[in-house]
């Protein structure tokens, strides 16, 4: 397999009960690159990223057919613990959920969980982790209050810094922007592009503007289906499909 | 006027006197209390009465001192506590987050259950077969004991602790759980760090509310305490709580005696410590809804 190549989908079923939410999906997800997901609403791209780090399996009443690899490993195989996929993919969700506890231990948690117990290495983490988040300067000062004071915006950022924390190698963005203001939505855009160095990134989005200025690829989903896959510069300018045509023009979605 | 809005009108008036009449009852009950309870304080003197540790309330002269009811009652409720904590959070625990869908279809209902038995048939339950179980383990005269009513009044205070506790578990967003499990905590690590602190100080009220249960129990600590009115060494003496005292007493105080303000008064102090245990447990969800940014 191309070594390029970090996360691969194949031929990926899901099904909710009976109901049939992704079909036949093969993707590749390339090593840090911004991959970007666009499609309306519940056409599965939701449910698509959330099999990479295994989230689908708090949901009951699932069903999962197709391989997922990470690094051309199986990660659904009976031996691979969802923990240690989870510990290698992180995730960002769509509504900001910090824990209700501080600014400091929200971050130290993943760690923590980890078993790191050290002191300095965590406080150390902490400190870098919201500097590269980009939140380190407005909440330097009052690291133990409560991270449920924060705004939105900086809540998904701590979000943002909490995953970091655990240095993943990937991280999936649902809708991180859904509930932001645009002002908010410009940081966390170029949190991602700056990011992209170091992670692979995958990010569900309703908005075509933003995938169209962060992703280097992007995949468009209907009802389930991957119907095109392709460089975002390729998709936007001229795409194959004229499902996708119809939709990133804004002719329905 | 038209007879539309006369209608209306008597409407509101009916559904304002009816919300308006439990507020009526507790303050009646209120002044009942203090104007029966509080001549026997005149009397005896406050402190003689809550910490005296003779009950001898037909004796010639007599004592009242309620040390030991108060005892009894504090005795039986801890002893509840440590049998409805583990019960009721533990099952609670189990129902949210362990149990399937079906399971939990079928679990909680016969749960509440418990709490649809009369006490009377706990309290049966108690003296046939708790009783004589206790009295051969235990070597004792009587199996009567404040261990007796403790294991009774736990029970009975379970389904109380488990239902709350359970509502709590179960306002703790869903978020919360899914972000955990996102940076690669367990499932025992999700539970502890994060879910059972958030419910935390909705799992105390279930706590106090459980204990207010217990302390406000008459049938059952009447019917398996022992009754035995003097201060406990160990869960198996017998004691009479409070509210078995005014129970069992009630009927042969001559009205207007020493004797009858004296049970009044018992119940006042009984009122006033529910109605601290249920303050306490209405500022503390209060506290928790907000915590979890559910409305105040």
């Amino acid at each position: 397999m191309d070594s390029n190549i970090k996360m691969r989908a194949d031929k990926v079923n899901f099904f909710y009960g009976s109901t049939q939410a992704l079909k036949s999906v093969n993707i590749n997800i390339f090593k840090n690159q911004v991959t970007a997901l666009i499609g309306p609403s519940g056409c599965g791209k939701s449910t698509f990223i959330r099999l990479f780090n295994r989230m689908n399996e708090l949901v009951v009443n699932t069903r999962l057919t197709g391989k997922i690899y990470i690094d051309s490993q199986d990660i659904n195989l009976l031996c691979i613990d969802a923990v240690d996929i989870r510990r290698r993919v992180g995730m960002v969700f769509q509504k900001p959920n910090p824990f209700p506890k501080s600014i400091f231990d929200n971050i130290a948690y993943g760690l923590r969980v980890n078993g790191i117990k050290d002191k300095n290495f965590i406080e150390e983490r902490v400190i870098q982790t919201l500097k590269k988040a980009a939140l380190w300067d407005e909440v330097k000062c009052r690291l133990k209050e409560s991270a449920l004071g924060l705004s939105g915006g900086q809540q998904q950022r701590l979000c943002i810094a909490r995953c970091l924390a655990v240095e993943t190698e990937v991280i999936l963005f649902d809708e991180p922007c859904a509930s932001l203001d645009p002002i908010s939505t410009g940081k966390i855009e170029e949190l991602i592009l700056e990011l992209k160095k170091d992670y692979t990134i995958v990010i569900v989005t309703h908005n075509m503007q933003q995938a169209a200025r962060v992703s280097d690829f992007t995949g468009f989903f209907l009802l389930g289906e991957l119907i095109e896959f392709g460089k975002t510069s390729d998709i936007f300018t001229a795409p194959k499909d004229k499902r996708t045509e119809a939709y990133i023009t804004g002719r329905f979605g | 006027m038209n007879y539309k809005r006369i209608k209306e009108k008597i409407y509101k008036w009916i559904f304002t006197v009816l919300a308006f009449s439990s507020l009526f009852f507790l303050v009646g009950i209120m002044i009942v209390l203090f104007k029966e309870g509080t001549p026997i304080f005149k009397d005896v003197g406050f402190f003689k009465f809550l910490f005296g540790s003779k009950w001898y309330p037909t004796y010639e002269p007599p004592d009242f001192g309620i040390l030991p009811l108060i005892l009894g009652s504090i005795w039986v409720t801890a002893g509840a506590i440590i049998v409805c904590v583990p019960l009721g959070v533990g099952s609670a625990l189990y129902l949210n987050e362990l149990a399937g869908f079906r399971q939990r279809q079928f679990l909680k209902p016969i749960i509440e259950l418990l709490a649809s038995i009369p006490s009377v048939v706990y309290g049966f339950f108690g003296m046939v077969i708790v009783t004589p179980f206790l009295q051969k383990t235990f070597n004792l005269p009587t199996g009567l004991t404040a261990l007796n009513a403790s294991l009774i009044l736990g029970l009975m205070a379970t389904p109380t602790v488990c239902s709350i506790a359970e509502d709590a578990l179960s306002y703790v967003p869903r978020s919360f759980r899914e972000a955990s499990f996102a940076v690669g905590a367990n499932r025992w690590q999700t539970l502890t760090r994060v879910v059972i602190p958030a419910a935390g100080s909705g799992i105390s009220t279930a706590i106090i509310l459980g204990m207010s249960r217990a302390i406000g129990e008459t049938m059952t600590v009447l019917m398996v305490a022992g009754g035995a009115g003097v201060i406990p060494k160990t869960f198996l003496d017998p004691v009479r709580p409070m509210t078995s005292a005014i129970a069992a007493e009630m009927g042969e105080a001559p009205m207007g005696g020493d004797h009858y303000h004296a049970l009044f008064a018992i119940a006042l102090i009984l009122f006033l410590i529910t109605f601290v245990f249920n303050i306490i447990a209405e500022i503390i969800s209060r506290r928790f809804r907000i915590k979890l940014g559910l409305s105040g």
